[in-house]
C-alpha cells in the first residue's frame, strides 16, 4: 500500500501529517516514511533515529569526447537546448538535460557517452520500527523530477509489498506533485479552511482527476476560517478523512521539531480516524 | 527601477498576505508580479480585473496516429519516461508522462508520431482593486513549472513599470529552490525572506540563502509568528546575522491574517492593529534598503 | 570593428534590451560599411530553458568585435561566450543604440 500526502498550498500540515500518521503506524505495523519534497524536505526535522544508509543519487548526462567531426546534430536532435556547437566545441548544460539519451544514442560517431551526475542525497534512517527515507536536491539543480523517481526507484526496490509506505508530496500542482503521486494507492489532500486553502485545494483536486487516483481530504487548522472547504468537499463528494482543529500546540510542538501525536489525544483520535478510513487498521476497533 | 522579491522556502508562512499589505501600502509607486505561478494565490487580495490574457505555450507532447502506427514498438524501446505504453500489442502515449524530447518521434519509421506544442497556461495584464497594474499568471495543471514563464510575467511587469514611470517592481516568488524561484531571483535587487521560527522554517531559509547567496542580492527577513518557539527564534536571529541578513521585523502569531482573508482583503486594509503597524514600518524599511546600493552586490 | 547590440527594435533609436538571452533583436554595426542590419530572435526568446547560450551562439555567427548589452551572460550564456574574443560592455540597459554606442565610445560603459 502507497499513500501520497499531498497539498496544492505549502504549509498546510503535510509534513506534520506524514510524520505523525507514519510513526503512529509504525507502532504495530511494517512503514516507510518517504520524503519526496525533495527541494525543500524536512520530515527529518522530526524523525529521530540513526542514518543506516546514504548514497548520491546521479542522473546521467552527455558528455563530450572532444574528438567528432562537428555535424551538429546532436544540438538539433536536443529538445532541451542541452547541448549546442559553438565554433569547434560541443558545450554541454548538464542542468538543462532530461536524460531522454537521444543526443548520446543518435550520435554517428558516439562522441556524447553519457556520464553519471550528482543531483542530490539519499539518506536511509531507521527510528525505532519506522524507517525513513529522504532525498535532498543539490543547491543549484533545477529539476527536483529525476531525484523523485529515482528515490521511488529505490524504494521499489528495497521494499516489498508488506510495507506501507507513506511518501511526503511537494507542494503544488505542477510536474514533481505528478511525479510524486503517480505510482500511489491513494492520496491525501491536506488542506487549511481559509480561502487560499480552497483554491488550491481545487487545482489539487483537478490534478487528482486528471490522474485517475483515489483521494480523499483533511483539514487542518479546523476552526480557523470558515466552513467553505467542508461545503465543498460536501458537493463534490470528497471524502472528508480527518479533521485536525487549529491548535496552538500543534503549532508550538510543530515549530520545536516534535511530533505531535504522542502528546496531544485530540490529534491522535483523528489519526486513528485516518487510520480507519484507510483501512489501514491491524487491530479491531473495541467499539 | 528597482525588483524586490519575496519568497519564504517553506509554504504557510504569510508571504503571500505579507505581499498583499505592501502592495496595498505601495500602490501608488509600484508594479505587481506574481511569480508565484503554481498554485497563484495573491489575487485573491488584490482583485485584479484580467484585462488582458494570453495563451501560454511551453514544452511538447508526443502525439501518436494510429493509422500510420505499425506497432514495432521502437518509440517504446527508447522512451525514459514511461511515456509510451503498450496494450495488446498496441501502442499510445502517455501524455502525462511525455516528457518532450521527441527522441520517440526521431526513431519511428513510419512518422507516425508528431511533437506537438502545448498550451500550459495563461497569463493576465490586470489592473488590481489597489490600483497598480498586476501581471500575474495561471499555470495548467500538472504543467512543468517552468521558468520561462515566470521570465515572461517579470518582462511584462517591467515594461509596465518603465510606461508607467513606476520606480518599483514587486515580485511574489514561489517556494521551494527549483526553476522558478531561480527565475524570480534573476535581475532582484532586494529579497524580502518572509519566515517562522520553526525547524522547518529555519531549515527551508538556510538552504533558500544558499541560492540566493549565488546571486549575490542583498536580503532582509520578516519573522512571522515570532513568539511560536523563543528558542527557535534565537537560533533564527543567530543565523540572519551570520548570514547578513537583515532583520526587518518580527510579527506575534495573529490570526487577524486569516479574518482579513476571509473578507478577500490585505492585512492592512482590514485593520490598524499591531500586526498591521509592524507591516507599515516593515514597508518603509524596504523601500530604504533597496534604494541604498549594495553591500553585497 | 563590428559592434553588436542587444535591442528591442531594429534602428538607430530603439533601445538597448538589457536581456541578453530573451532579447528580441540583435543589431550589428559595421563601422567600416557605416551599415546596420538587424537580426530578430524572436525564436530563440520562444525556448523555454536554454536561450542564453543560444543567442550568444547566434552573436558569435554574425562575429562581432564588442557586445553592448545591458545585465550581462548568465552562468551558462557566459561560458559559451568565453570561448570567443567579443569583448562584453554591459550597463546600457536604459540607453537607445546610438547613445549606447556613444557612450562606449567615450568610456562611460565598460565590462
Amino acid at each position: 500500500m502507497k499513500i501520497a500526502i499531498a497539498s496544492g498550498k505549502g504549509g498546510t500540515g503535510k509534513t506534520t501529517l506524514a510524520t505523525s500518521l507514519s510513526s503512529h503506524l509504525s507502532e504495530t505495523q511494517d512503514v516507510v516514511l518517504v520524503d519526496l519534497d525533495v527541494e525543500e524536505p524536512n520530515s527529518r526535522l522530526f524523525i529521530r533515529g540513526d542514518q543506516t544508509h546514504s548514497q548520491s543519487i546521479c542522473k546521467q548526462v552527455p558528455e563530450w569526447t572532444g574528438d567528432c567531426s562537428l555535424c551538429g546534430q546532436c544540438q538539433e536532435i536536443c529538445n532541451f537546448n542541452a547541448v549546442i556547437k559553438v565554433g569547434t566545441q560541443i558545450m554541454l548544460f548538464p542542468e538543462l538535460c532530461h536524460s531522454c539519451r537521444a543526443c548520446s544514442e543518435l550520435c554517428p560517431e558516439s562522441a556524447l557517452p553519457l556520464k553519471p551526475r550528482k543531483i542530490g542525497m539519499l539518506n536511509q534512517i531507521q527510528a525505532g520500527n519506522l524507517i525513513f527515507v529522504e532525498s535532498r536536491l543539490e543547491i543549484g539543480e533545477q529539476q527536483a523530477v529525476p531525484l523523485i523517481s529515482q528515490t521511488k526507484d529505490y524504494i521499489d526496490n528495497h521494499f516489498d509489498e508488506s510495507y506501507i509506505i507513506i511518501y511526503d508530496s511537494p507542494p503544488g500542482t505542477s510536474c514533481p506533485v505528478i511525479e510524486a503521486s503517480k505510482d500511489a494507492d491513494f492520496v491525501i489532500l491536506v488542506t487549511e479552511p481559509t480561502p487560499f486553502g480552497l483554491y488550491d485545494l481545487k487545482l489539487a483536486v483537478e490534478v487528482m482527476r486528471k490522474m485517475k487516483k483515489d483521494f480523499g481530504v483533511v483539514v487542518n487548522r479546523d476552526g480557523l476560517g470558515n466552513n467553505d472547504v467542508l461545503d465543498y468537499c460536501d458537493m463534490e463528494t470528497i471524502p472528508v478523512l480527518a479533521r485536525i482543529s487549529n491548535d496552538r500546540r500543534i503549532a508550538e510542538l510543530y515549530a520545536a521539531g516534535e511530533l505531535i501525536f504522542s502528546t496531544i489525544p485530540e490529534f491522535k483520535e483523528q489519526l486513528l480516524l485516518l487510520e480507519r478510513s484507510l483501512e489501514l487498521s491491524t487491530v479491531v476497533d473495541p467499539v | 527601477m528597482k525588483e524586490i522579491v519575496v519568497i519564504s522556502g517553506k509554504g504557510g508562512t504569510g508571504k503571500t498576505s505579507v505581499m498583499g499589505s505592501f502592495s496595498y501600502l505601495g500602490k501608488s509607486d509600484l508594479v505587481i508580479a506574481d511569480c508565484d505561478v503554481d498554485a497563484a494565490d495573491l489575487h485573491m487580495l488584490l482583485g485584479p480585473d484580467y484585462q488582458r490574457s494570453e495563451d501560454y505555450y511551453s514544452g511538447e507532447l508526443a502525439i501518436l496516429d494510429q493509422d500510420k502506427c505499425i506497432n514495432c514498438g521502437a518509440c517504446l524501446s527508447v522512451c525514459q519516461f514511461d511515456g509510451i505504453q503498450s496494450e495488446n500489442g498496441t501502442f499510445r502515449i502517455e501524455a502525462m508522462n511525455c516528457e518532450g524530447c521527441g527522441y520517440c518521434q526521431r526513431v519511428c519509421p513510419t512518422n507516425a508520431i508528431q511533437m506537438e506544442t502545448q498550451k500550459v497556461g495563461e497569463w493576465y495584464t490586470s489592473s488590481s482593486k489597489v490600483g497598480s497594474t498586476m501581471v500575474h499568471a495561471k499555470l495548467g495543471v500538472g504543467a512543468e513549472n517552468s521558468g520561462r514563464l515566470v521570465a515572461q510575467v517579470k518582462n511584462e511587469a517591467r515594461r509596465h513599470a518603465k510606461k508607467e514611470g513606476k520606480e518599483i517592481i514587486l515580485i511574489d516568488g514561489s517556494p521551494g529552490i527549483g526553476c522558478a524561484v531561480n527565475s524570480a531571483l534573476s535581475g532582484a535587487d532586494y529579497v524580502v525572506f518572509v519566515t517562522e521560527p520553526s525547524v522547518s522554517g529555519i531549515h527551508d531559509l538556510k538552504r533558500v540563502t544558499e541560492l540566493v547567496k549565488g546571486f549575490s542580492i542583498r536580503s532582509g527577513c520578516i519573522i512571522n509568528k515570532c513568539d511560536l518557539n523563543s528558542q527557535m527564534l534565537d537560533e533564527l536571529i543567530t543565523f540572519m546575522a551570520d548570514a547578513g541578513i537583515e532583520h526587518i521585523a518580527s510579527i506575534p502569531y495573529d490570526e487577524t491574517f486569516t479574518a482579513a482573508m476571509l473578507e478577500g482583503k490585505t492585512l492592512v486594509e482590514y485593520d490598524k492593529g499591531p500586526a498591521s503597524q509592524v507591516l507599515i514600518k516593515s514597508w518603509e524599511k524596504i523601500k530604504q534598503f533597496a534604494e541604498t546600493e549594495g553591500c553585497l552586490k | 570593428m563590428k559592434y553588436a547590440f542587444t535591442a528591442k527594435g531594429e534602428s538607430w533609436d530603439s533601445e538597448i534590451d538589457p536581456r541578453l538571452g530573451r532579447t528580441e533583436f540583435i543589431l550589428i554595426y559595421d563601422d567600416k560599411k557605416n551599415e546596420l542590419s538587424a537580426y530578430s530572435n524572436s525564436e530563440i526568446t520562444q525556448q523555454a530553458h536554454g536561450a542564453g547560450p543560444l543567442t550568444v551562439q547566434k552573436i558569435i555567427d554574425l562575429n562581432p568585435d564588442i557586445l553592448i548589452t545591458g545585465n550581462g551572460p548568465g552562468k551558462n550564456a557566459a561560458e559559451v561566450m568565453s570561448t570567443s574574443e567579443i569583448k562584453i560592455i554591459t550597463g546600457a540597459g536604459d540607453m537607445k543604440i546610438k547613445e549606447a554606442l556613444e557612450a562606449y565610445k567615450s568610456d562611460k560603459i565598460t565590462g
